[in-house]
């Protein structure tokens, strides 16, 4: 009896999980370097890191996505080869991708078996894994219908399906990939909530996330990578948000915005009852009215899918809508033409820079000419002058410090934040009347952010006027001077920035009337 | 038109069915778990010959069965080899597949036989002959009944039967078991069944094994029982019209007999109504045989409503990083 009870303390005692020495390269980028990581059990640990630092590396060797070059993995203790998947759950690890791995037109129940399944029927396992799921619901407070199919359900709640998915394979360790991205701040409470039960239960939680709030909010304690090392493991209640971030960038980091306030002029941008039918024949702008004024930030906030992107889109003349929209002034045509916008003084960096910013396999000075290059600048006679757009791309990657500054380097070999430079760069320095941003600083890391958001204020303060649609409340509460918030294809309310909160923001984007919140 | 007419026209309609059935089921399997399939048509067409050549050899229609059945397995490991372990263009492999049947199956039928590309003739056991069932000719007086039986039901080979009974099959192997619950998804999202432990190789290259066997059979079906010798290219597309089929039934197995079955309805009167008077004017006959094809297009085009395809076939599965 006591040695039982001896050597359940020592397993209790050692660390849920234990990374030695881990190192995997892709080629000859080395994206891990030897990491060492203890994470004791019943916690939550937080790993934190640009994009591009190797968290998403590291978990994936934990769950036999990769195999690591060198290094050992411990599981509560004992050593554990990690070959696959399989060996991952049956160590008692569960993982929560980004994009979430379910099986879209299946019902909750389904997706909840696959993999798990209690012989070759499945009549027998999905009786019991519906009586297992009420059980889970009870216990974490975990509720979703398990007959709902997943692509008619929200993703709040297909999260859920994830985390349950790994509950149900009795995961004891949980590893949750940048887990709030989709949820709105309501929905990312409730989340820490249930992540908040299932430590009191005991299950470890490993968090990867770029949100230092939420780090500092719910983790027991923190790593910081960058370029693949593990940069200091630290515990949370000893540090603070500004010596995270300058443990992630390896220098200060501005985590504010610093702004001089807005002076805003005449309206340069009307828009009167804008609507928006998509390609379905389902309406996404339901009858939008606002107005952006000349030296000020308009920042639309909103969860993802609401039709801040069809009426960015509309404005950037990449999609057509009916309703009146006005120029300085001028009547504009609502239908779909670019070139008519940019000829107006409208510039536009698209949500996407990959599929609709950039042609990834082109060289970036090719890409530099796009949307202008008709321009007299880039023109000699009937051909293209590519000698001046490679200089005026070289220019224009020093004065946003593009890394490399190689305009013979194409798109995609480019980090995610550089490429965002070279759009904001073009579209920037065409001095626009009204600069069109969605999701400026999506998939980009701190110091580029601060860069990027330097530009925009700058552009702001020489008298354009700038529309900011941003799924980040960060974002869109330090760059706006004005905030309108969508849900459901409508603007559920304005309010200014030094007015207003996360709190009263997530409610409207959840679609609460303004009288309830 | 009489009721004994109709009964012959179906009952010719159910035995041109079969091998777009057994192929449109094969096609379900494969596709359904991710891999697009267009070298049906070659893996039917080298069945029929192998089937058919073993045939006239051996004295053997089972014999035959099983050697086209092994024919169209190894072209079907080959589209697995292709697309799934090297991540090849399925479409291309396909193309590829349907040339190699095309050619080799002509090549080594005249270098065996010497008769134009073609296989003896056979007879007796080296055919699947058709199956008498019980109270066929006891019942055939009874009116209405009595001829459905004997002539639209009974009397058909025994593949004919197998491939009805390969419809609930699918659909019980699809809806209510383990293997066709991961089959599905992993035509749906490999990236799910990945995570979830289960291997995308060994699923995907189940679903193509499978694909080949029914290919096999539909090809021996057609060489061995609806005629009676391999000739060149036997198969006439009836490996597209099979897909064709699988898409009008957006990838369900019940519905696909359905189709199928309009497919050899469509054949069927083609091939008995060879030259129809309008009047003066007599309807050439290759105007009914092309009418399959051309009802083919317009039912695609104007009738099939959104077809939602599995929404990962055709792409190989990379883990992404």
């Amino acid at each position: 009896m006591t040695g039982a009870t001896l050597s359940e303390r020592r397993e209790t005692a050692a660390p849920a999980i234990e990374l030695k020495g881990i190192s995997k390269a892709f080629g000859p980028v080395q994206a891990n370097r030897d990491i060492s990581i203890r994470v004791m059990p019943g916690t939550i640990h937080g790993i934190i890191g640009e994009n591009g630092a190797g968290k998403s590396t590291l978990m994936s060797i934990l769950y036999g996505f990769y195999k690591a070059d060198r290094g050992e993995i411990f599981i509560k203790g004992r050593k554990t080869e990690i070959p696959d998947s399989q060996a991952a759950i049956s160590a008692g690890i569960g993982m929560v991708f980004q994009h979430f791995k379910l099986v879209e037109n299946f019902t909750v129940l389904e997706n909840i078996i696959l993999g798990a399944e209690d012989g070759a029927l499945l009549n027998r396992s999905m009786a019991k894994a519906r009586t297992e799921l009420v059980q889970l619901e009870r216990e974490y407070g975990l509720n979703v219908d398990p007959d709902a199919v997943i692509e008619e359900i929200g993703v709040g709640k297909q999260q859920r399906v994830e985390i349950l998915k790994a509950l149900y394979r009795r995961a004891e360790i949980l590893i949750l990939d940048e887990p709030t991205g989709v949820l709105t701040p309501a929905e990312a409470d409730q989340l820490f909530r249930v992540l908040g039960r299932l430590r009191a239960e005991g299950k470890t939680i490993i968090l990867i996330t770029h949100k230092l709030r939420e780090i500092m909010e719910i983790t027991d304690t923190v790593s910081v990578m960058r370029r693949g090392e593990m940069t200091a493991t630290v515990k949370t209640a000893e540090t603070s948000p500004e010596q995270l971030a300058e443990l992630m960038v390896g220098r200060k980091v501005l985590l504010r915005v610093d702004k001089a306030p807005a002076k805003p002029g005449a309206p340069v941008l009307e828009v009167e009852n804008l609507r928006v039918v998509d390609e379905a024949g389902v309406e996404r702008v339901k009858g939008i009215s606002l107005n952006v004024r000349a030296g000020e930030i308009l920042g639309i906030a909103g969860v993802a899918g609401n039709g801040q992107s069809e009426l960015l889109e509309v404005l950037g003349g990449m999609r057509s809508g009916r309703g009146v929209l006005r120029m300085r002034g001028q009547v504009m045509d609502p239908g779909a033409d670019g070139k008519a916008r940019r000829a107006m003084g409208i510039a536009h960096v698209p949500e996407d820079r990959q599929r609709e910013g950039l042609i990834m396999g082109f060289h970036a000075w090719e890409n530099v000419a796009f949307g202008y290059h008709d321009d007299a600048r880039y023109r000699s006679g009937m051909f293209m002058n590519n000698r001046a757009l490679r200089e005026d791309t070289a220019a224009k990657m020093e004065r946003f410090d593009v890394r490399p500054p190689d305009p013979w380097l194409a798109a995609k070999n480019f980090s995610g934040g550089n490429q965002q430079k070279i759009v904001v760069a073009r579209e920037i320095e065409q001095n626009p009347a009204l600069l069109l941003v969605g999701q400026p600083t999506r998939g980009v890391d701190i110091g580029a952010i601060e860069f990027i958001h330097k530009q925009i204020v700058a552009l702001r303060d020489a008298g354009a006027a700038v529309l900011l649609v941003s799924v980040e409340l960060d974002e869109i509460l330090s760059l706006s001077d004005r905030i309108a918030v969508m849900f459901d294809g409508r603007i559920m309310g304005e309010r200014l920035p030094g007015q207003t909160d996360e709190t009263e923001l997530g409610l409207l984007m959840a679609g609460m009337s303004e009288a309830a919140a | 038109m009489d009721f004994l007419t109709i009964l012959q026209i179906l009952d010719s309609s159910v035995r041109l069915a079969t091998p777009l059935l057994l192929a449109c089921l094969a096609g379900l399997y494969s596709e359904r778990a991710g891999i697009f399939d267009i070298g049906l048509e070659g893996k039917m067409l080298a069945a029929a010959f192998l089937s058919a050549a073993v045939a006239a050899v051996t004295g053997s229609v089972w014999l035959g069965l099983l050697a086209g059945i092994a024919a169209s397995m190894v072209l079907s490991g080959l589209h697995g080899l292709a697309s799934i372990t090297f991540r090849g263009n399925q479409l291309i492999s396909g193309v590829a597949i349907n040339f190699l049947a095309s050619g080799l199956t002509v090549l080594v039928a005249q270098d065996w036989f010497a008769q134009g590309g073609r296989t003896p003739s056979l007879g007796g056991d080296a055919r699947f002959t058709g199956l008498t069932l019980p109270f066929a000719d006891a019942l055939a007086g009874v009116p209405v009944i009595g001829p459905v039986y004997a002539e639209l039901i009974s009397g058909h080979s025994i593949l004919v039967y197998l491939a009805v009974a390969a419809v609930p099959a699918t659909w019980w192997v699809l809806y209510r078991t383990r293997f066709g619950l991961r089959l599905r998804a992993v035509g749906e999202n490999p990236a799910a069944v990945d995570t979830a432990g289960i291997s995308v190789v060994g699923l995907r290259f189940a679903a193509v094994a499978i694909c080949g066997l029914l290919c096999g059979i539909a090809g021996a079906y057609l060489s061995t029982a609806l005629q009676a010798g391999f000739v060149k290219e036997m198969t006439a597309g009836r490996g597209f019209i099979a897909l064709a089929a699988l898409i009008f039934a957006k990838w369900r197995p019940w519905q696909a007999m359905w189709a199928c079955l309009l497919f050899g309805v469509l054949q069927a009167i083609a091939l008995r109504y060879q030259n129809i008077r309008l009047g003066e004017i007599t309807i050439p006959v290759q105007v009914m045989d092309a009418l399959p094809y051309v009802l083919t297009v317009v039912i695609l085009a104007g009738f099939v409503g959104k077809a939602i395809a599995p929404r990962a076939g055709g792409e190989p599965y990379v883990k992404e990083r």
